[in-house]
C-alpha cells in the first residue's frame, strides 16, 4: 500500500501516476456532483418540509435551458474525461519499441514465467527498474487474467490466442501479482511477486538464478530441429539447388504482408502463431500453400520462444529468390 | 366524469372499504390463490416467491462476508466459497432483482394507472409465475446438489470444459425462467398500448408506467439472447461441441459478446422499474408534478435504446480490440446522461414542493444519493485508463452494489411501503419502518464503501483468500453488512404483522393523486367500482384533491 | 382505444375475455402480443445465426465441404414442403373467413401432415448423419473415414479441418434441432387448433387464434428459409 495514501497502492510504473491522476480527478468531480445533489436534498428537505398534512407543492414550468444545461455539462465533462482516458489506454497497450520480452503463461493454477535469457519463475517476475517490459500472455485452459495494481496494468491472458501487456517499473520494491479472472479453485491462491530491481542487483540475481537458453536461443534451435529452415530461406538457387519455398522471414515481423487473397496484414505475434499452427489460413501472395501444420508439435512454450526468435530476425542482406514477398 | 359499465356492483352505503368485497377476501382458499387471474393476487404470488429468494440469495451474502473477515480461508473450502458467490449472485440477478419491481409491483400497479380491469392477458400473466417457479425449481435442485462455481457470468471454457459442478442444470434453470421475465414483458407492452382508460394519452401516463414500457422492451429484445448463449453452453458442456472451446476453433471471447450482450441491458431491466418508482415517490411526497416529466419519460426509452450498445465495457481487458473499447467507451459515457437527467429532474421536483419524511421518501431520497455515487462510479469505470486497473476487483462489486442494492433494492423497498396500504389496506408501524430505512441506508454504505477502496488497492473479486492488508477494509463491510441485514429482516416482519394487527389504512393515507388511488384500498377484484375516465396529466395537486382524498373514501360512482 | 360497450347493445361475444371492453380491442391486444413474441424469436434464433456468421467467416472452407456433404435434394424438398405448410395455414384462415368449418379442419389437417412430413424427412437426414459420423462429440470423423478423397487431401495440409467442420455440424444440429422443436409446438397448436375448429368455435366473425397460429407457423417457415441455403447451399453456385 502505498504509505503516504493508503486508499491507493504504491505507484510504481510510468503509467501508475497518471493513471491515479486520471482517477482523483473523477473522485473531486464525483464528490462534486454528490455534495451538490446531497446538499440540495437536504437544504429542499428542510425548506420545504409538510408544514400542514393538506399542503401541496407548488408546479412550475418546464424550465428547457435547465433541461439542456444539466444534460451538456456533464456530459462535456464526461467527454473530457473519455479522451483523457483513451489517451491513457492507448499508452497502456501500446508498448515502447525497445521493450524486453517475456511471456507468463497462465495455467490452473500459477503462472509461469520465462525471461528473455532462459530463466523461469513461478508465479515471481524478477525485473530490472526503468526498462521497459512487454509481457506476452498465454493460457493453457481457461481464462486468467495478469494483474500488477502497483503498476495499474491487467490484462486477460486467453486460451486459443496470445495477447500481451507492458510496463516500465519505477521504483524498486515488491508488489503483487493477481490473477484477476476467476479460474476455478484456487484462484485466489494464484497469486505472486514482482520484484522490482536496481540493474546490478538484476544482473546479479540472473547470474546466480537458474539460467537456460533465452527463448531467442532455443527458438532459433527449435527453427532448425523442426526444418523451418528447408523452406524458409533466403537461398538463391545457387547454393543448395533448390529455390526457397516460403517466404523468408528475416525483418518480418511487424511488416505489412500482402496475402494471396488480397488483404494485406501485419505479420504480428498472432499471425506468426497462426502460420505455425494453420498455415493455410493466410497465404502470402506469390507462394504456394505448402507448408505443414506444426499443430500439435509445438507446446505454448515452444510457440512463444519461436515467436521471440522470428522477432530477433533483423532484416536481411539479400532478396528471396522466387519473386514472392516476405 | 362518464360512467360505462359498472366493473363491480356497488356496496350499500353502510359497508366501509374493507368489508366490501376486494379482491383479498373476494374468494378464499388455495386453489383459489393458485389458480388466480386476477393480477393482484399473481403480484402477490411474485412477493412470497421474490421473498424467498432473496432470503436465500442474503444468506449466500453472509456466508461470503463471514469468509471474508479473514485473510485466510478458514470459514469454507475454496470449492464451497466459489459456489457459495456464484449462487449468491444468480439468484439474485435472475430470481430476485430482475423480478421483483416488474413482476410485484408492476403486475400490480399497471392495470390500476392506466385504469384497466386487468393485464392484456391474464393466463399468461398466471402461467408467467409457474414458469419462474419451475426454473426456480432446476436451480434450486442444482443448489441443493452442491450448487455451481462458474460465477454467474459463466465465461467460457470455465463453465463448458473445466467445471465440475451443476453447470447445465442451473443454466437450464436461468433459461426457463427467461420466459416468465418475456411473458411479463409481453403483456406490460401490450396492456399499456391496448387498454388505456379513454383521455389517457401517452403524455398522461405516470412515469411508473413509462419506465415498466421501456423495461419491456429490454425484455423483449434482450431476454431472448442469454436464452441462447446458455443453450449454447448446455450443449458444449453435454454434447463436446466446440463454439466455445478453443481446442476446436472456438472462442472464449465469443462467449462473452453473447452474454453481455443481454447482461448488460439486464442491468438497466434492473435499474429502469426502480427509477419508475422513484418518480413516484418523489411527487407522492413533495405533492407536486415531477420537473421534467417529458425528459423523465424519454430518458427512460433512451436509457433502454442506448443500454443496448455498450455491452463491450465489460471487456475492455478482455481481448476486444483498442477500437472497440474505444467505441464502446464514449458511448457508455452517452448512456450515462439520461440517468444524469433523471436524478437531476427529481432534486428539482423537490423545489417548493411541500415535503414529508415518510418511509417510502426517506427510501426515495436514500436511493438518489446513493444510485448518483452509483452511476458517476460507472463513468469512471467506461473512462479505459481507470478500468484497466480495477476491472475485475471490488471496485466494480462495489459500483454494482451501489446501484442494485443502493438503487433497486431501496426502490423496491420504498415502493412496497408506499404501496403496502393500497395492496393490503393496511398500515405498518411507522417508527420501526423508518429505523428500518435508517439500518439499511447506514449498513448499505458501511458494506460497500470500503470497497471501492478495496478495489482500487488492487484486491481482485471473486477471492476467497486475500493478502492481510485488506482485512480492515474487509472487517468493516462485513459489519456492515450485519447492519443490512437487520434492516431488511424488519420489514419482512412488520409487514405480515400488519396484516393481522396494522390499523386499516383508508383508501389514500397519503393523499396521493393517481389513478391507483381513486379506487378503495385494497382494490376490488375487477379495479373499479367506475372505469375511470381521464382528462387532465398524472401528479396534479392542489389542497382540494389533497383534502378530499385525505378525508374521504373513495368514490363509488 | 375502447368504446363503451353500451354502445353495441348488451350482447357480449362469448369469446369476449373480462379484461376487454370490444372484440376489437381483443383483437388487437392478441395480434400486438404474438407480434412481440415473434421479435423474441428472432433474437433468439438471431444469436445463433450471429455465431454461425462469426465461425464462417474464420473457417469458410472447413464450412464449404462440411455443407456440401448434406443432402440439398431432401433439403430441397423439405423447404417446398414446408412452403407447402404455410400456403395450407393461409387456405385454413381463408377457410374461417368464408366460414367454411369443414375447410378450416381440412387445411389444418394438411398443414399437420406436411409439417410431420418435413420431421420426417429431417429424421432421415439426422439418421444420415448419425451413421456418417457426422455427429459432433466422441464418434465424429469427417476426415479420416471420409470417401470423398479431396477433403482427405485437404486436411493433409489443414488438421484443423475436422474440427471446424465438427463446429458447423454442432452449428446445423443446434439450429435444425431448435427449428424442429419450433415445428414440434406448432404441430401441437394446430392440434388443439384442430379440435377446436371441429367444435365450430371460429367463423368469420372470431377466428384470431387461428391467425395467430398462422403467424407463429409462418415464422418457423420463414427461419427455414434462412437456414436452408446458409447450411446447404454453400458454393453450390461455383464451380470447383
Amino acid at each position: 500500500m502505498n504509505p503516504q495514501l493508503p486508499l491507493f497502492p504504491e505507484s510504481a510504473s510510468a503509467l501508475s501516476g497518471e493513471v491515479d491522476l486520471l482517477f482523483s480527478i473523477w473522485c473531486v468531480i464525483s464528490v462534486f456532483f454528490s455534495a451538490l445533489i446531497a446538499g440540495l436534498i437536504l437544504y429542499f428537505m428542510t425548506r420545504y418540509r409538510r408544514r400542514h398534512p393538506e399542503d401541496v407543492g407548488a408546479n412550475e414550468r418546464a424550465a428547457i435551458w435547465l433541461e439542456v444545461g444539466w444534460s451538456v455539462i456533464p456530459l462535456a465533462i464526461m467527454l473530457a474525461m473519455f479522451a483523457w482516458g483513451t489517451r491513457v489506454f492507448f499508452r497502456i497497450y501500446r508498448p515502447p519499441k525497445d521493450a524486453v520480452q517475456f511471456s507468463a503463461i497462465g495455467k490452473q493454477w500459477m503462472w509461469k514465467v520465462q525471461h528473455p535469457g532462459g530463466q523461469r519463475e513461478i508465479n515471481t517476475l524478477h525485473v530490472p527498474v526503468n526498462q521497459p517490459i512487454r509481457v506476452t500472455l498465454a493460457s493453457e485452459d481457461v481464462i486468467h487474467s495478469f494483474y500488477i495494481p502497483a503498476f495499474r496494468v491487467k490484462q486477460d491472458a486467453v486460451p486459443g490466442r496470445e495477447t500481451s501487456i507492458w510496463f516500465q517499473a519505477t521504483k524498486p520494491g515488491t508488489y503483487h501479482l493477481f490473477c484477476a479472472e476467476y479460474c476455478g479453485t484456487e484462484h485466489s491462491r494464484m497469486i505472486g511477486w514482482v520484484i522490482v530491481m536496481e540493474p546490478q542487483d538484476y544482473e546479479n540475481w540472473l547470474a546466480g538464478g537458474a539460467t537456460g537458453k533465452s527463448m531467442v536461443a532455443s527458438g532459433a534451435e527449435l527453427f532448425q530441429s523442426l526444418a523451418c529452415v528447408t523452406c524458409h530461406r533466403a537461398g538463391n538457387a545457387g547454393d543448395t539447388g533448390r529455390v526457397a519455398r516460403g517466404p523468408a522471414l528475416e525483418g518480418l515481423y511487424n511488416r505489412q504482408v500482402k496475402l494471396a487473397d488480397g488483404r494485406t496484414i501485419i505479420a504480428d505475434d498472432n499471425y506468426i502463431r497462426e502460420s505455425i499452427l494453420t498455415p493455410t489460413a493466410k497465404i502470402v501472395a506469390g507462394w504456394e500453400p505448402v507448408m505443414p501444420t506444426f499443430q500439435g508439435q509445438v507446446s505454448e512454450e515452444q510457440l512463444t520462444e519461436l515467436i521471440a526468435y522470428i522477432r530477433s530476425l533483423g532484416p536481411a542482406g539479400s532478396a528471396p529468390a522466387g519473386g514472392g514477398q516476405p | 366524469m362518464n360512467t360505462s359499465a359498472a366493473a363491480t356492483p356497488e356496496p350499500t352505503t353502510a359497508e366501509t372499504a374493507f368489508e366490501r368485497p376486494n379482491y383479498l377476501n373476494a374468494v378464499y382458499g388455495v386453489r383459489s390463490w393458485l389458480l388466480t387471474r386476477d393480477h393482484k393476487r399473481i403480484a402477490i404470488l411474485y412477493l412470497i416467491s421474490v421473498t424467498i429468494f432473496f432470503a436465500l440469495g442474503s444468506l449466500m451474502a453472509a456466508l461470503v462476508r463471514l469468509e471474508l473477515l479473514t485473510p485466510e480461508g478458514d470459514l469454507m473450502g475454496p470449492d464451497t466459497y466459489n459456489r457459495v458467490f456464484t449462487m449468491h449472485g444468480i439468484i439474485m440477478v435472475f430470481f430476485f432483482l430482475i423480478p421483483a419491481i416488474p413482476a410485484v409491483l408492476g403486475n400490480f400497479l399497471v392495470p390500476l394507472m392506466i385504469g384497466a380491469k386487468d393485464l392484456a392477458m391474464p393466463k399468461l400473466n398466471l402461467a408467467s409465475w409457474y414458469v419462474y417457479n419451475i426454473g426456480a425449481a432446476f436451480t434450486l435442485w442444482a443448489i441443493f446438489n452442491g450448487g455451481v462455481d462458474t460465477g454467474w457470468t459463466f465465461y467460457t471454457p470455465f463453465s463448458t470444459n473445466y467445471s465440475n459442478t451443476y453447470v447445465v442444470s442451473t443454466a437450464l434453470g436461468i433459461f426457463i425462467t427467461g420466459f416468465s421475465t418475456i411473458f411479463t414483458g409481453l403483456n406490460f407492452i401490450v396492456t399499456i398500448h391496448r387498454m388505456r382508460a379513454p383521455g389517457l394519452t401517452w403524455f398522461r401516463l405516470p412515469l411508473f408506467i413509462w419506465s415498466t414500457y421501456a423495461t419491456s422492451l429490454i425484455v423483449v429484445l434482450g431476454t431472448p439472447v442469454i436464452a441462447i448463449t446458455l443453450l449454447l453452453v448446455g450443449a458444449e458442456r453435454l454434447l463436446h461441441l466446440g463454439v466455445f472451446d478453443p481446442k476446436l476453433g472456438g472462442d472464449p471471447v465469443l462467449f462473452q459478446h453473447l452474454f453481455w450482450f443481454y447482461s448488460h441491458p439486464a442491468v438497466y431491466i434492473m435499474i429502469l422499474p426502480a427509477m419508475g418508482v422513484i418518480s413516484e415517490l418523489v411527487a407522492a411526497f413533495a405533492r407536486k408534478r415531477v420537473f421534467g416529466y417529458k425528459f423523465v419519460a424519454f430518458a427512460s426509452v433512451g436509457i433502454a435504446v442506448l443500454g443496448f450498445l455498450v455491452w463491450g465495457h465489460h471487456m475492455f481487458v478482455a481481448g476486444e480490440s483498442v477500437y472497440a473499447a474505444t467505441i464502446f467507451s464514449v458511448l457508455s459515457m452517452l448512456v450515462a446522461v439520461p440517468s444524469a437527467i433523471k436524478v437531476f429532474n427529481w432534486t428539482a421536483t423537490l423545489y417548493e414542493g411541500s415535503i414529508s419524511y415518510e418511509t417510502p421518501m426517506l427510501y426515495a431520497l436514500g436511493f438518489i444519493g446513493l444510485f448518483t455515487i452509483g452511476g458517476l462510479t460507472g463513468v469512471m469505470l467506461a473512462t479505459l485508463g481507470i478500468d484497466v486497473h480495477v476491472h475485475d476487483t471490488y471496485f466494480i462489486v462495489a459500483h454494482f452494489h451501489y446501484i442494485m442494492v443502493g438503487g433497486t433494492i431501496m426502490a423496491y423497498l420504498g415502493g412496497l411501503h408506499y404501496w403496502w396500504p393500497k395492496i393490503s389496506g393496511k398500515l405498518y408501524p411507522n417508527f420501526l419502518s423508518r429505523l428500518s430505512a435508517l439500518l439499511v441506508f447506514v449498513g448499505f454504505n458501511l458494506t460497500f464503501a470500503p470497497q471501492f477502496v478495496l478495489g482500487y488497492l488492487g484486491m481482485p473479486r471473486r477471492y476467497w483468500s486475500y493478502p492481510p492488508e485488506f482485512q480492515v477494509l474487509n472487517v468493516l463491510s462485513t459489519a456492515g453488512a450485519s447492519i443490512l441485514g437487520v434492516g431488511y429482516m424488519l420489514p419482512l416482519f412488520y409487514f405480515i404483522w400488519s396484516m393481522r394487527y396494522g390499523r386499516k389504512s383508508g383508501d389514500n393515507p397519503w393523499g396521493a393523486v393517481g389513478l391507483e388511488w381513486d379506487t378503495t384500498s385494497p382494490p376490488p377484484t375487477e379495479n373499479f367500482y367506475t372505469m375511470p375516465v381521464v382528462t387532465q396529466g398524472p401528479y396534479e395537486y392542489n389542497r382540494e384533491e389533497v383534502h378530499n382524498r385525505l378525508t374521504q373514501e373513495a368514490p363509488l360512482g | 382505444m375502447a368504446s363503451s360497450p353500451l354502445a353495441h347493445g348488451a350482447h357480449h361475444h362469448p369469446a369476449l375475455a373480462h379484461q376487454f371492453d370490444t372484440m376489437e380491442q381483443q383483437k388487437e391486444s392478441s395480434t400486438l402480443g404474438m407480434w412481440l413474441f415473434l421479435v423474441t424469436e428472432i433474437m433468439f434464433f438471431g444469436g445463433l445465426f450471429l455465431t454461425y456468421v462469426v465461425y464462417r467467416s474464420r473457417f469458410p472452407a472447413a464450412f464449404l465441404l462440411a455443407s456440401n456433404s448434406l443432402n440439398v435434394l431432401l433439403g430441397g424438398i423439405n423447404t417446398a414442403v414446408l412452403i407447402g405448410s404455410s400456403l395450407t395455414m393461409a387456405l385454413a384462415i381463408w377457410a374461417a373467413q368464408v366460414n367454411w368449418r369443414k375447410g378450416i379442419v381440412i387445411f389444418l389437417l394438411a398443414t399437420i401432415g406436411l409439417g410431420s412430413t418435413f420431421l420426417v424427412i429431417k429424421g432421415f437426414e439426422y439418421h444420415d448423419k448419425f451413421v456418417e459420423h457426422h455427429v459432433p462429440g466422441p464418434n465424429f470423423n469427417f476426415v479420416e473415414e471420409n470417401p470423398n478423397v479431396h477433403i482427405r487431401q485437404i486436411a493433409a495440409r489443414d488438421p484443423n479441418l475436422g474440427r471446424h467442420a465438427s463446429i458447423f455440424f454442432s452449428l446445423y444440429f443446434i439450429m435444425t434441432g431448435l427449428h424442429a422443436t419450433h415445428m414440434v409446438i406448432g404441430i401441437a397448436v394446430l392440434i388443439v387448433m384442430v379440435v377446436l375448429s371441429w367444435k365450430g368455435k371460429y367463423d368469420a366473425r372470431y377466428y384470431n387464434p387461428l391467425e395467430m397460429t398462422g403467424l407463429y407457423w409462418h415464422f418457423v417457415d420463414i427461419v427455414w428459409i434462412f437456414l436452408f441455403p446458409l447450411l446447404y447451399l454453400l458454393g453450390a453456385h461455383a464451380a470447383r
